[in-house]
C-alpha cells in the first residue's frame, strides 16, 4: 500500500542541515495498522508527512498504491491527499464551523457533492463516530474525545484507503485514549482502511497495531509483527520504550536480590499456550522448582501472551526447557547460572552470547 | 458660552458629510487592505508562499506610507486625488487620500489576525486536498474573522480621527465645522458640539465592533 524508499529529509539549521530522517525503507501493507513509534525527537511526525507530502523528501522516494508520488503537484497532489485521511494530536478542528461542518468541509473541497449529499454522508460519518447528537455543536463544545471523534469522522469522509494517525490519543486522558482507539480498529476491520498509527507509547502499539517499527534518531532501528518487537525487542530504542509500558517501569532490581542459583530463562507463551497451565504441569513432572523473578501478562492486540524471567533449579531442569519447547512455549536460556549486573542501576541488556538478550 | 445659536442644521449636515467619509473610506481601506494583508500573510517568512523579497518589497511601501503623518499625507496627494476624483475638495476630494492613509494600517492588521490561526488547521485542511486559495478562503479567513471585525473596528475609529483631520484641507464633516466655527470664529459650543458628538461616535463604533466579535467567536 504504501512504500518508503531510502528516504532522507533534512532541514535547514542554523549551521547546516539537520538530518531527520536518514534512510527510511518502510513497507506497509494493504487493511493493515502499522505503528511508528519513536520517543520525541525520532522523526516520526516528520515520516508521516511524507507519506501525504506535507513534507517532502529531501531524497528517496514515496511510493503510494505502486505509483510513486514523491514529485506530484497540483491536482494530481490534491487527489492523493484525499485518499489519505489524517488525524492529528491536537485535533486541529475548524473552530468557527460546527462538527457537521467540520466533517462537510472536505467534501466541500472536491465540488463533487451536493449539499443534499454531504448532509447524507455527514450524517452517516458521525453515526459511526458515536456523535450524531452533536452535529450543531461547536469543537469548543466538545471534550477531547468528542474532538478526536470529529477529527476521525472528517479524516473518513472521502473514503480514503489510508488513515494517517499521529499522537492522536496523545492528548486524551487513559479511558478516552481506549475508546478512540477501539473506534481506529472498528475502522480498520469494517471499512479495510489501512492505519498508519504515530505515537510514543509502546502500550498504544501492543493493544492496536498488528506490525511495528521503531525510529530512533531518524532510523528504523527494529520493526516486525508487534508481537516479536514487543516481547523481544533487540534495539536499545525499543528496550526502553518497552520498559517505558511496564507498571514498574522494568526496573528488574529483583532479580539481583534473589540471588537465584538456578538457570535463568525467559519463557513467552503466546496465543493458545498462554491459555494452557503449562508452567506447573512441566516443572513437575521434571522435577523441577520455578521461582518467577520478573513478569508480565496480556494481550497484543487479541492474542494474549504472557512472559516470565524464571530461575529454573531441581533435578531435570533441561528436561524441563526442552517440555516448555514442545509445548509451544518460546524458552531464552541465559549462559550463567546468575544474571549478575547492579542492583541499583536499571537494569542493561543482558547481551551475552547465544542468550536471552533482554530483560523486561 | 451660550448654546442657543447653534446652527444645529450645519452640525447635522456636518454629521453626516462624516458618516458618509468614514463609510466611504472604511468599505474602500476594506477592499483594498484585505487583499495587501492576505499577499503579506501568504509571502510571510514561513507561510503557505513564502516570498521573502516580495514579502520585503510590499514591506517597504506600506512602511514608507505608515510612516508620513496623515496630515502631510493630505497635502502631498492633492495633486494625485485630484487626477482620481476630479477634485480635492469636499467629501469625494478626500476619500483617496483617507483610503490610501488607513489601508496600509489595516492590512497589517490582517496579517497579524490571519497568522494567528493555527497552523495546525492550514496543516488539516491541505492534508484534506485543499487548494491554497480553499485553505484561504474557507478556512483560514472564517476562523480570523473575529480578529479582523476587531482589525475593523480599530480602522473605523481611525478613520473618524482622520475625517477630522481632513476638515482641516477642506474635507467637510464634524473637523472641518470644529475648526471653522470653533477656532477661526471662536465659537467655543460648536467646537465642544462637534467633539461630544465625535466621542459619542467612537464609542458606539467601538460598541458595535465588539458585540460583532464576540458574535463571530467560536474560540
Amino acid at each position: 500500500m504504501i512504500t518508503l524508499e531510502n528516504i532522507r529529509k533534512d532541514f535547514p539549521g542554523k549551521t547546516g542541515a539537520i538530518t531527520a530522517l536518514d534512510g527510511i525503507n518502510l513497507s506497509i501493507a494493504r487493511g493493515e495498522i502499522f505503528g511508528i513509534i519513536g520517543s520525541s525527537g525520532a522523526g516520526k511526525s516528520t515520516l508521516v508527512r511524507l507519506i501525504n507530502l506535507l513534507e517532502r523528501p529531501t531524497g528517496g522516494e514515496v511510493i503510494v498504491d505502486g505509483e510513486p508520488v514523491t514529485s506530484f503537484k497540483g491536482q494530481p497532489l490534491r487527489d492523493l491527499r484525499r485518499k489519505i485521511g489524517m488525524v492529528f494530536q491536537h485535533f486541529n478542528l475548524l473552530s468557527a464551523r460546527t462538527v457537521f461542518g467540520n466533517v462537510a468541509y472536505p467534501l466541500e473541497l472536491t465540488g463533487e457533492y451536493g449539499r443534499i449529499e454531504i448532509a447524507a454522508k455527514v450524517e452517516t460519518l458521525l453515526a459511526r463516530v458515536g456523535l450524531k447528537d452533536h452535529a450543531q455543536k461547536y469543537p469548543r463544545q466538545l471534550s477531547g474525545g468528542q474532538k478526536q471523534r470529529v477529527g476521525i469522522a472528517r479524516a473518513l469522509a472521502c473514503e480514503p484507503d489510508v488513515l494517517l494517525c499521529d499522537e492522536a490519543t496523545s492528548a486524551l486522558d487513559p479511558q478516552t485514549t481506549g475508546s478512540v482507539l477501539e473506534l481506529l480498529q472498528q475502522i480498520n476491520r469494517d471499512l479495510g482502511v489501512t492505519i498508519v498509527l504515530i505515537t510514543h507509547e509502546m502500550d498504544i502499539v501492543r493493544r492496536t497495531c498488528d506490525r511495528v517499527a521503531v525510529l530512533d534518531h531518524g532510523r528504523v532501528v527494529e520493526s516486525g509483527p508487534v508481537t516479536q518487537v514487543f516481547l523481544h525487542p533487540q534495539h536499545e530504542a525499543t528496550l526502553k520504550l518497552v520498559r517505558e509500558a511496564e507498571p514498574d517501569g522494568g526496573l528488574l532490581g529483583n532479580i539481583a536480590a534473589v540471588g537465584a542459583s538456578g538457570r535463568t530463562v525467559r519463557l513467552t507463551f503466546l496465543g493458545e499456550t498462554a491459555r494452557k497451565p503449562l508452567l506447573g504441569r512441566i516443572a513437575r513432572e521434571n522435577g523441577a522448582d520455578y521461582q518467577i523473578l520478573a513478569g508480565r501478562v496480556g494481550n497484543i492486540r487479541d492474542t494474549p501472551y504472557a512472559q516470565f524471567t524464571v530461575s529454573l533449579s531441581g533435578t531435570d531442569v533441561a528436561g524441563a526447557i526442552a517440555g516448555l519447547r514442545s509445548g509451544g512455549v518460546t524458552v531464552e536460556v541465559h549462559g550463567d547460572d546468575v544474571v549478575e549486573h547492579s542492583s541499583v542501576t536499571p537494569l542493561p541488556a543482558l547481551q551475552r552470547g547465544g542468550g536471552l538478550r533482554h530483560v523486561v | 458660552m451660550s448654546f442657543e445659536n447653534l446652527y444645529w442644521s450645519d452640525i447635522f449636515a456636518a454629521l453626516s458629510q462624516t458618516l458618509a467619509m468614514v463609510g466611504g473610506a472604511l468599505s474602500l481601506t476594506v477592499l483594498l487592505g484585505l487583499p495587501l494583508g492576505i499577499l503579506l500573510y501568504l509571502t510571510g517568512r514561513q507561510q503557505i508562499f513564502s516570498q521573502p523579497f516580495a514579502y520585503g518589497g510590499l514591506s517597504f511601501v506600506l512602511n514608507i506610507i505608515r510612516s508620513v503623518p496623515f496630515i502631510i499625507m493630505l497635502i502631498v496627494l492633492m495633486p494625485v486625488t485630484v487626477i482620481v476624483t476630479g477634485t480635492s475638495l469636499g467629501i469625494r476630494g478626500v476619500i483617496f487620500p483617507l483610503v490610501i492613509g488607513t489601508a496600509p494600517f489595516f492590512a497589517r492588521l490582517v496579517e497579524t489576525a490571519l497568522r494567528e490561526v493555527d497552523r495546525g488547521i492550514i496543516e488539516a485542511s491541505q492534508a484534506m486536498g485543499a487548494s491554497t486559495a480553499q485553505t484561504i478562503f474557507r478556512a483560514v479567513l472564517p476562523e480570523a474573522l473575529p480578529s479582523l471585525l476587531a482589525a475593523v473596528t480599530v480602522t473605523a475609529i481611525v478613520l473618524v480621527d482622520y475625517t477630522a483631520m481632513s476638515g482641516a484641507i477642506g474635507g467637510g464633516g464634524l473637523g472641518d465645522l470644529a475648526i471653522r466655527y470653533g477656532y477661526h470664529r471662536f465659537q467655543t459650543e460648536i467646537m465642544l458640539v462637534c467633539v461630544v458628538i465625535l466621542i459619542v461616535f467612537v464609542q458606539l463604533i467601538q460598541a458595535a465592533g465588539n458585540r460583532l466579535v464576540s458574535h463571530f467567536s467560536r474560540k
